[in-house]
């Protein structure tokens, strides 16, 4: 169901440039939605583990702003508090 | 060959287990370079992009793919192992008959277009050369920085043919005044606001002999994913100089600006034994990154492999950015004593050269140590020369056998 979710999810935001994309899971916890619905426009989710568990917090806080910053992701500032603190919860050191 | 029913094995495997989680990405977790974040272990699969084998998927979309050691076993890469890096997810099927590049910019008297066929009546010219990604070996910097981890992979060394960019520049006359050629591909951002992907080089670069506007790789046309119908080719140079897709060329009088020039790419300044500088770029603590530097890779074996005591013969690949190899030399004693590698073909300065050392295993644990030096008498760095990116990572190799 939840991989459904997130293909369909994926679909609509881009339309993947292999054709075999395949759903990336992350861990689920609190703010997981936010990130789902915010950062898979321009890469797909696997970016994320990838740069894993090495980030303080420092550096996902400094990440989530260089991606609104810099590659201009259209991220509100409530979102991008939930998306930084779940990835310091869940993917950072 | 085994090393390529190995690969498929392993693809097929992880196809069959899609969507199991970890023990899809433990299977390309084996085959990860020792060294790189944990987490990229949990979300690397071998995976095959349309007209490609299997290779180390490091992201989808855009797609990241770095080949596995075993690839770099010859001093040509194949087509269809050839690491692919992209860093913006819209990727276009270009057509190779309304294909056009666009010659122009205020460095230019007189703007042309030209077709792929234009393109290829042409004087056509070959070189054999490394195309290795700045971030090479990212994933091993220590501490660790945020970008795509690289391992070992992400370079290839083909035959590329085509013709040369300085040609095409005269074509539409370069004026005196021109200090930099800047490149744009066809592919762009998923969303607007992100920036473009354009890089420029020095004019000087720009009209040397070997570098190429090429059409042709390994006597093949480029593979989607490597650019095709036609890349920039600057030997010696790192690959984000490499326009893969090229639709653009502007000769320029002022430097190109960009996220992609500053602050991406950059180098501190100083740090690096480098003798190209791309000088209309450089600011006080930053340098835009220029040649590769001096580098080898063991390839017969991987870090922990089994050997049996006795004769063991190591071999790998050397390269650096275009001044040659004059030696490889091996150590077996942890860095005490030194002797030199036996070099193999030579296919010219830009390219990989082979090298092979035959040394007794004793049993148990066994230390090989590599460090390659160019004909300027550079070598590889003992200790990480650690800066933001990760760039540069030419730490000698220190792998264990064990007999
Ligand atoms: C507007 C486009 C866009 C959106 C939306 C976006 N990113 Fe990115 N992101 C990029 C680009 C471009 C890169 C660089 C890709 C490359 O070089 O391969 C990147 C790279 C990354 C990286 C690798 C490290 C780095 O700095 O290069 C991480 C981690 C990352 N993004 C996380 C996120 C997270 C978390 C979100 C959601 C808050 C997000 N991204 C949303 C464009 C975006």
């Amino acid at each position: 169901m939840r991989v459904f979710l997130i293909a369909a999810i994926a679909a609509l935001i881009a339309l993947p440039a292999a054709a075999d994309e395949k759903p990336v899971q992350l861990k689920k916890a609190p703010g997981l939605d936010k990130v789902e619905a915010n950062c898979q426009a321009c890469h797909s989710l696997d970016y994320i583990p990838m740069n894993s568990p090495f980030p303080n917090a420092a550096l996902w806080d400094a990440e989530v702003t260089k991606m609104i910053k810099a590659y201009g992701a259209p991220i509100d500032d409530a979102d991008a508090k939930a998306i930084a603190e779940y990835l310091k919860a869940n993917y950072g050191s | 060959m085994i090393t390529r029913r190995h690969l498929l094995g392993t693809a097929g495997a992880s196809a069959a287990l899609a969507l199991t989680g970890n023990t899809f990405a433990e299977a390309a977790g084996a085959g990860l370079t020792p060294g790189v974040p944990p987490g990229l272990g949990t979300v690397a699969t071998m995976e095959a992009l349309p007209g490609k084998k299997p290779l180390i998927k490091l992201s989808y979309r855009p797609p990241n793919y770095e080949s596995p050691l075993e690839v770099f076993r010859t001093p040509i890469t194949p087509n269809d192992e050839f690491f692919v890096r992209y860093h913006l997810a819209d990727i276009p099927e270009v057509d190779a008959k309304t294909y056009k590049i666009k010659i122009g910019g205020d460095g230019a008297n007189s703007p042309i277009e030209l077709t792929l066929d234009d393109l290829k009546k042409l004087p056509a010219f070959e070189v054999v050369a490394v195309n290795q990604c700045s971030g090479n070996r990212r994933g091993l910097s220590n501490p660790h920085v945020v970008g795509v981890e690289w391992g070992y992979g992400a370079m290839g060394c083909a035959r590329w043919k085509g013709a040369r960019l300085k040609d095409v520049l005269e074509k539409a006359g370069l004026k005196k005044e021109t200090i930099e050629v800047a490149f744009d591909g066809a592919d762009g951002p998923a969303v607007d606001k992100t920036p473009d992907f354009i890089k420029s080089i020095p004019v000087w670069k720009a009209i040397e002999d070997s570098t190429l506007i090429a059409y042709e790789m390994n006597g093949q046309p480029l593979p989607h994913w490597n650019g095709f119908p036609a890349r920039i080719v600057v030997p010696g140079w790192t690959g984000t100089y490499w326009m893969k897709h090229v639709v653009t060329i502007n000769a320029l009088t002022k430097p190109q600006g960009g996220f992609w020039m500053i602050p991406a790419y950059r180098v501190p300044v100083g740090k690096f034994p480098l003798r190209d500088r791309f000088i209309s770029q450089e600011n006080a603590t930053s340098t835009p990154i220029t040649e590769m530097v001096v580098n080898s890779l063991i390839t017969s074996h991987r870090d922990g492999a089994k050997v049996n005591p006795g004769k063991v013969a190591v071999s790998g690949m050397a390269w650096d950015g275009g001044y040659g190899i004059s030696s490889v030399q091996v150590s077996t004693d942890g860095g005490k004593t030194w002797s030199a590698a036996k070099l193999g073909q030579d296919l010219g300065r830009f390219a990989f050269r082979p090298w092979s050392f035959d040394f007794t295993a004793k049993k148990g644990k066994n230390t090989v140590m590599v460090n390659a030096i160019n004909k300027l008498g550079q070598s590889q760095t003992p200790e990480l020369i650690f800066n933001p990116a990760g760039y540069h990572n030419n730490v000698m190799q220190n792998i264990t056998l064990n007999a």
